[in-house]
């Protein structure tokens, strides 16, 4: 598929709206979990840090 | 081998955590690979023109949701039947990850819909046990969060996730066994594909994208779920300080 030019890409023949909504929404909700895996793993470590050797045994 | 060896999360996270980059490495590459030929090799549709092309993530990402809910399910059953700890830790990491793809088919149908079927949202059988099957993941992941000893969570998730599961079959055949808007399948396992195959070959490389990330996302969670659970334990104490 040949395009021609980057407005006609942007364009999406008139679906601009419906196909970049679809295409946009996805990889924004892919990086968010990426990005709140991230944070969690993050704070278990802290959490762990901060209690692993002080409170051995106790939950 | 042993397999029973790898149901410990304590041996799984260290193979967990190997995993995690190969995995993510090889969803970017189909990812790339596939948004390029969906853009740039596929042709414009002669009916739909360039709105069809929102098929390259919707699909993948139906396909994934009742996939992952499978998985979920069949992780889930492993747990009841051998009472492994690592099985329910593995069935609350994909259930977000599953919640989001179903959240991302009923959303890109929707954008999709409304220039080709004049509307947003229909209550068609396709369309409704899509979003039942969003509120099961969200009713597993309710449920779980509501009961604080997760030994308890997880066999309250598991009995939900295995119920649910009588949902996946009528999600696929739903467009054979009701008269619905949605479309019947372009590609099953029975009949040749009725696309053009630079099509079909974007959908599949895409659904293999999100295959990956899936894996990759849910080994990641289950490894924070691990953390978070084991808190207690050496091994998870001596891993926090080792990352330090």
């Amino acid at each position: 598929m040949n395009w021609g030019s980057l407005e006609n890409f942007l364009a999406m023949g008139g679906y601009a709206f419906y196909v970049w909504g679809s295409y946009l929404v996805t990889l924004g909700l892919l990086v968010a979990e990426i990005v709140l895996l991230a944070l969690r793993k993050r704070s278990a470590l802290a959490r762990l840090r901060l209690h692993g050797t002080a409170a051995q045994g106790d939950r | 081998m042993n397999w029973f060896k790898y149901s410990s999360p304590q041996s799984f996270f260290p193979v967990a955590g190997k995993l995690v980059p190969w995995f993510g490495a090889l969803a970017a590459i189909a990812c790339a690979a596939g948004l390029y030929i969906g853009f740039f090799v596929a042709p414009t549709d002669a009916q739909q023109g360039e709105a069809y092309r929102i098929i390259f993530i919707h699909v993948p990402a139906a396909w994934m949701s009742m996939f992952l809910y499978l998985v979920m399910a069949s992780w889930a059953g492993l747990g009841l039947a051998f009472n492994t700890r690592l099985s329910g830790m593995m069935a609350s990491a994909i259930a977000p990850t599953g919640a989001l793809f179903t959240f991302l088919a009923l959303w890109t149908g929707s954008l999709w819909g409304k220039p080709t079927w004049g509307t947003w949202w229909v209550w068609d059988a396709r369309l409704t046990s899509e979003l039942i099957l969003l509120f099961l993941y969200f009713g597993f992941m309710a449920l779980q969060a509501a009961i604080d000893d997760p030994r308890r969570a997880d066999k309250a998730g598991a009995v939900l996730a295995l119920v649910g599961v009588v949902n996946i079959p009528i999600i696929y055949f739903s467009v054979k066994w009701w008269n619905t808007l949605h479309q019947g399948a372009s590609v099953s396992l029975t009949k040749a594909p009725t696309m053009a195959a630079t099509m079909l070959t974007g959908m599949a490389v895409m659904a293999f994208g999100f295959w990956f990330y899936s894996i990759a996302a849910a080994l990641v969670r289950a490894r924070c779920i691990m953390l978070e659970r084991e808190r207690a334990s050496e091994w998870a104490a001596d891993y926090a300080r080792g990352s330090a």
